[in-house]
């Protein structure tokens, strides 16, 4: 099990090209956001601040997430397949991609700082939201990136099945982010906050679950 | 024809929906006046859109442990109808808030759950669309439909009772409760909903059925030349 993650970092980090471009995609779409804006006085409304964070965030996620399993070649998965059970497999898959969404999602609020100002109140909370997230967004995509990977039209079909799942965790995340930013009392949040648990809870369970039937072929 | 019974039934409850529906009397009530009778046509359209819905998960979980490719006709048939009703039920919807609440899209939770879920099942349509293997066609569209059926509880059941709505019957409007205690409304709304499922299984079994004969040409052709 273990293993199996650190296989993944290796395997991930041997093309360092794909984690950098993933950091230069995002870069890119925040600083166009910030040219497109042409805020000097740098005052944003506190939902348009978070609508675009998270509009950032989604894209740049989903094609880190679509990199999980479109990129593995044949002859590797034919190997893991005759190694591991494929419980071990997404559970791995779920706990680098969380990882790895954590960090790019991290590196989003950094630059929005930078170039955007940095509205949020709550610090704290916004970080837990964020980990929230990054949770939801690796255990539902894993699975339908591995979905993708089979069509002959990866990236599109991916794109087109993850948005309406994701919609649900998104509608919350950028929720509690408006009342970060408003440095409402966390209580308000909290009804949003058990919904995300509850809303990755069961994406987990349910991508652990339906897997083993995609990777039987 | 002994097993039509169900069908004739649908039919007659239908007849006596419209007939019933435009005729009977209703409560008065501000806003909504007459356009209540709505009651008959948009909300029957949600429960038949979830119970195709649900049978559309239900036999694709079948397909999953027994490997029956009639099982994935009769699921995809079921999302298919599901997926029209949902349509009809966005339609009747906005013609009905545009009465009301003066816009046909006013972003309310509801709206926008209903919105999502028929994104979510066209894009089941691409996935089976672009998947040529028959097999895996079969298994990963099966796969998608229980995850995104997952992913729809929370969206049509649980948001929009967090937030407050501007559909009657919530956020202190006149509304469902209201009128549902109100006894002249209930023999007219039990028939409608009954009646729309029934309407709603009967269009998926044709559908079944013409797929599986295609199927079944296909066969044929496939035999013979070769």
């Amino acid at each position: 099990m273990k293993e199996l993650l650190l296989y993944q970092f290796r395997s991930e980090f041997r093309k360092k090209s794909i984690f950098f471009s993933l950091v230069l995609y995002l870069v890119s779409l925040v600083f166009i956001n910030y040219l497109a804006l042409g805020i000097q006085n740098r005052s944003l409304a506190p939902a348009i601040w978070s609508a675009l964070f998270w509009m950032a965030l989604l894209s740049t996620l989903v094609n880190a997430i679509a990199k999980s399993f479109v990129n593995d070649r044949p002859g590797t998965l034919g190997y893991l397949y005759s190694l591991v059970s494929p419980e071990e497999i997404i559970i791995a898959k779920i706990v680098y991609g969380f990882i790895l969404c954590t960090g790019i999602s991290a590196a989003g609020y950094f630059f929005f700082a930078l170039w955007l100002n940095n509205p949020i109140q709550d610090v704290p909370l916004f970080f837990g939201t964020l980990l929230l997230t990054s949770f939801g967004f690796s255990s539902a995509l894993s699975l339908l990136s591995a979905i993708a990977a089979k069509t002959n039209n990866g990236s599109m079909v991916m794109s087109i099945l993850s948005f309406p799942i994701i919609i649900g965790i998104l509608l919350m995340a950028i929720k509690i982010t408006k009342n970060c930013i408003d440095g409402l009392d966390r209580a308000a949040s909290s009804d949003e906050l058990l919904l995300l648990v509850a809303i990755n809870l069961l994406g987990a369970a349910f991508s652990y679950l339906l897997f083993p039937y995609i990777w039987r072929s | 024809m002994k097993s039509a019974w169900w069908k004739i039934l649908a039919v007659l409850l239908l007849i006596y929906t419209v007939v019933g529906g435009l005729l009977m009397e209703v409560p008065r009530l501000v806003i909504l006046n007459e356009s209540i009778r709505a009651l008959y046509f948009h909300v029957p359209m949600w429960f038949g859109m979830v119970v195709m819905f649900l049978l559309s998960v239900i036999y694709a979980i079948r397909y999953l442990r027994h490997h029956d490719p009639l099982n994935d006709r009769i699921s995809a048939g079921f999302a298919h109808t599901g997926l029209i009703f949902g349509l009809l039920g966005i339609g009747t919807g906005m013609i009905w808030a545009n009465y009301t609440w003066g816009t046909p899209w006013h972003g309310d939770p509801k709206q926008n759950g209903s919105a999502i879920t028929t994104l979510i099942y066209f894009a089941y349509f691409v996935l089976r669309g672009s998947l040529d293997n028959q097999e895996q066609r079969a298994r990963l569209s099966a796969v998608y439909a229980i995850f995104a059926f997952a992913a729809m509880i929370p969206l049509i059941f649980i948001i929009p009772r967090l937030t407050s709505s501007m559909h009657p019957g919530s956020g202190g409007n006149p509304g469902f409760n209201m009128y549902d205690l109100d006894s002249t409304m209930r023999p007219v709304f039990y028939p409608a909903v009954t009646g729309w499922i029934l309407l709603g299984v009967w269009i998926a079994s044709v559908r079944i059925r013409i797929q599986t004969a295609e199927e079944k040409i296909l066969d044929h052709e496939y035999e013979r030349n070769r």
